[in-house]
């Protein structure tokens, strides 16, 4: 006999029993459906990080003085005696390492209300003073006009590329190329516009404008701490132009050796390593959730396929009496057990879909359905039914046909 | 020879007591005999029909079937032998309430392996020849006695077995409807198989050519039926 012949078999049992059926499965659906919720959401997210949060441009690590995330309250006390990060460094890090293809230099004071005529901002745009690497470091690409050159830094011209927001709110009508604006009552000519990066969770990020680094320190002083982005030549050298980075660092900055960096480096993986992190305890504990209804469910399922097997003693006892092998039987509950609980994860894929969709619908929360869940969940639930199905089945396959005939 | 008995005991041990059903049957069957098996109740013959069946096996003895002997089988040859050789009657149909006739009597065929198409025209034929080609989609609960019987030869006889068993295969119906089951029977014995059917009727053991009586277990006359072709 073939084993696909026991599938209409084991549908036609497992419909007969509808509602006792869907019992059984409650909780192989409500296992399912965690997990695919949550994968899905977690998936979602992290893909949305990906794509949107990639601060950096490829192959960049950031220098920096603070930890870009910090958890614990206590980080301004920690980090705060830290030096800041001098234009000295900079010139060292762009002199000594030689794995990195630039490397740019990033003044950063936020809260400004830029003006052009009547037209004004809200005060919150980050003025950047940068370097002609800028650009590519931080992974953005001109819109209209231009960027700052080499040229524009050594002269410290006055010279401003605007974010696409900061574009959208003082030029609403009219091109901003070659207009004048107004930064912290100093006047900058546009020289270009950013392409949108669009926002993350409901923030803009292009709420900026870039102006040369030394035109910064004349309106902004240089009491402040330096970004460092620096891109490595190949991603197969991201690691050694990482290393060379904090060596250099800590000579210049005179770390003795044994002690910790006094400065932090942020990369795009920095913020995914602590996504992932962050949602590690999320997915133990659905995988936890799913588990325990995994297991009950399978005990449900042992459960019902004995007694099914008990009511059907005189069917078996009629297939062995026409020729049912023990193997013949022995499938013919092992596949009932499968169905029954490949129905039920089928189930809860939809539910789980259903939800993650819903949740996306109605949070800033995207969901993304890796294909894998959907196949390993499935897999699981053969492995269910087929676990908690042996027991019964062999129990139907050992059954003597004339002690089964006569069962009443 | 078909079927070769020797000395077949077969002992039940219910509790601490032992129920002797059969005490040493010897008997042989040809080719395209027909065979009724009587006897008062409890005298064995329903036991004797599973042994014979491969349902069952005996406590001591030897059974030939077609020069097998059975108790030298395994569970899964026993299996095939009750697939390919024997085609089992019930008193009580014994037919899948859930299946339809066509169903039912393919099941015989899935068990022997044949592919969809083949079972069904085979299938097809064999309620045909019990006169049910028009019921072929009914499921058991909607046919009559008679009819859920008939279904019941079909699918015996669906696999061309060497022996047709038949335990009281008119014990739950009426005389009219027995006796068109009876004549089925006589069809079949008449197209060369052979039949052997346990009845406590005299009249219906008139049908066949040979009368095997049954008492506590042992064979207590074997004799030509009076009626007989
Ligand atoms: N499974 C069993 N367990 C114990 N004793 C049994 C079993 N099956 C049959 N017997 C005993 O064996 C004897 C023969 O039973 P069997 O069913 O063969 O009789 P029978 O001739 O078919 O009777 P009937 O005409 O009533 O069907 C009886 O005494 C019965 O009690
Ligand atoms: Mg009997």
């Amino acid at each position: 006999m073939q084993l696909a012949e026991n599938i209409p078999i084991a549908l036609t049992a497992v419909r007969a029993n509808k509602m006792r059926s869907i019992l059984t499965l409650l909780g192989i659906i409500i296992g399912v459906m965690t997990i695919i919720t949550m994968q899905s959401l977690i998936t979602g997210l992290r893909k949305s990080i990906h794509e949107q949060v990639t601060a950096l441009g490829s192959n960049v690590f950031q220098v920096q003085k603070f930890p870009a995330i910090h958890t614990g309250g206590d980080m301004f006390r920690k980090y705060r005696n830290r030096k800041n990060i001098t234009l000295k460094e900079y010139e060292a890090v762009k002199e000594h390492v030689t794995a990195a293809k630039s490397v740019g230099a990033e003044y950063w004071m936020g809260g400004q209300e830029l003006r052009h005529g009547e037209h004004k901002t809200l005060p919150i745009i980050s003025v950047c003073g940068g370097t002609p690497e800028f650009i590519d470091n931080n992974g953005y690409e001109i819109g209209d006009g231009r960027f700052i050159t080499p040229q524009d830094v050594d002269h410290n011209r006055q010279y401003v590329v605007l974010g696409a927001d900061v574009a959208r709110q003082l030029f609403p009508y009219d091109d901003p190329l070659q207009k004048e604006i107004k930064i912290s009552g100093r006047r900058f000519e546009v020289i270009g516009v950013l392409q949108s990066r669009g926002s993350t969770f409901g923030q803009s990020r292009d709420t900026y404008v870039v102006i040369p680094i030394g035109s910064f320190i004349k309106v902004f002083g240089k009491e402040r701490s330096l970004n460092i982005t620096v891109q490595a030549i190949s991603a197969e050298l991201y690691n050694t132009a990482m290393e060379q980075t904090t060596g250099v660092m800590r000579v210049v900055r005179k770390v003795p050796p044994g002690e910790p960096n006094d400065f932090d480096i942020f990369s795009n993986d920095t913020l995914i390593e602590f996504f992932d992190n962050l949602t590690r305890y999320v997915r133990i504990v659905a995988i936890a959730i799913a588990s325990i209804s995994l297991l009950v469910a399978g005990i449900g399922i042992m459960n019902i396929m004995l007694v099914s097997v008990t009511e059907r003693t005189r069917e078996i006892g009629i297939r062995k009496s026409i020729g049912a092998k023990r193997r013949d039987v022995l499938w013919q509950f092992l596949i009932e057990a499968i169905v029954l609980s490949e129905a039920g994860g089928v189930i809860g894929i939809v539910l789980g879909l259903t939800l993650a969709r819903l949740v996306a619908l109605v949070s800033p929360v995207p969901a993304a359905v890796p294909i894998w869940t959907v196949v390993l969940g499935l897999l699981f639930c053969s492995a269910v039914g087929l676990i908690f199905g042996v027991y019964p089945a062999t129990k139907a396959a050992r059954l003597d046909p004339i002690v089964a005939l006569r069962f009443e | 020879m078909l079927i070769q008995l020797e000395n077949i005991t077969k002992n039940y041990q219910v509790g601490t007591v032992t129920v002797t059903a059969l005490q040493g049957i010897r008997m042989d069957i040809d080719h395209n005999e027909y065979v009724a098996i009587m006897g008062p109740s409890g005298s064995g013959k329903s036991t004797l029909m599973n042994i014979l069946g491969c349902l069952d096996t005996p406590s001591s003895g030897s059974y030939l079937l077609n020069n097998n002997r059975i108790s030298d089988l395994d569970d899964d040859r026993l299996a095939e032998i009750r697939n390919r050789e024997i085609g089992f009657v019930f008193q009580t149909f014994n037919l899948l309430p859930r299946a339809n006739a066509l169903q039912n009597v393919e099941l015989p065929l899935i068990y022997r392996g044949l592919p969809a198409a083949k079972r069904r025209t085979q299938a097809r034929d064999a309620l045909a020849s019990v006169g049910l080609a028009d019921r072929m989609d009914h499921k058991p609960n909607e046919l009559s006695g008679g009819q859920r019987q008939r279904v019941a030869i079909a699918r015996a006889l669906v696999n061309n077995p060497s022996i047709i068993l038949a335990d009281e295969p008119t014990g739950n119906l009426d005389s009219r409807t027995g006796d068109e089951i009876m004549e089925i029977f006589e069809g079949l014995h008449e197209a060369g198989n052979t039949i052997i059917l346990v009845t406590h009727e005299e009249y219906i053991a008139e049908h066949t050519d040979r009368i095997v009586r049954l008492r506590d277990g042992l064979i207590e006359r074997d004799e030509a039926a009076n009626g007989g072709h």
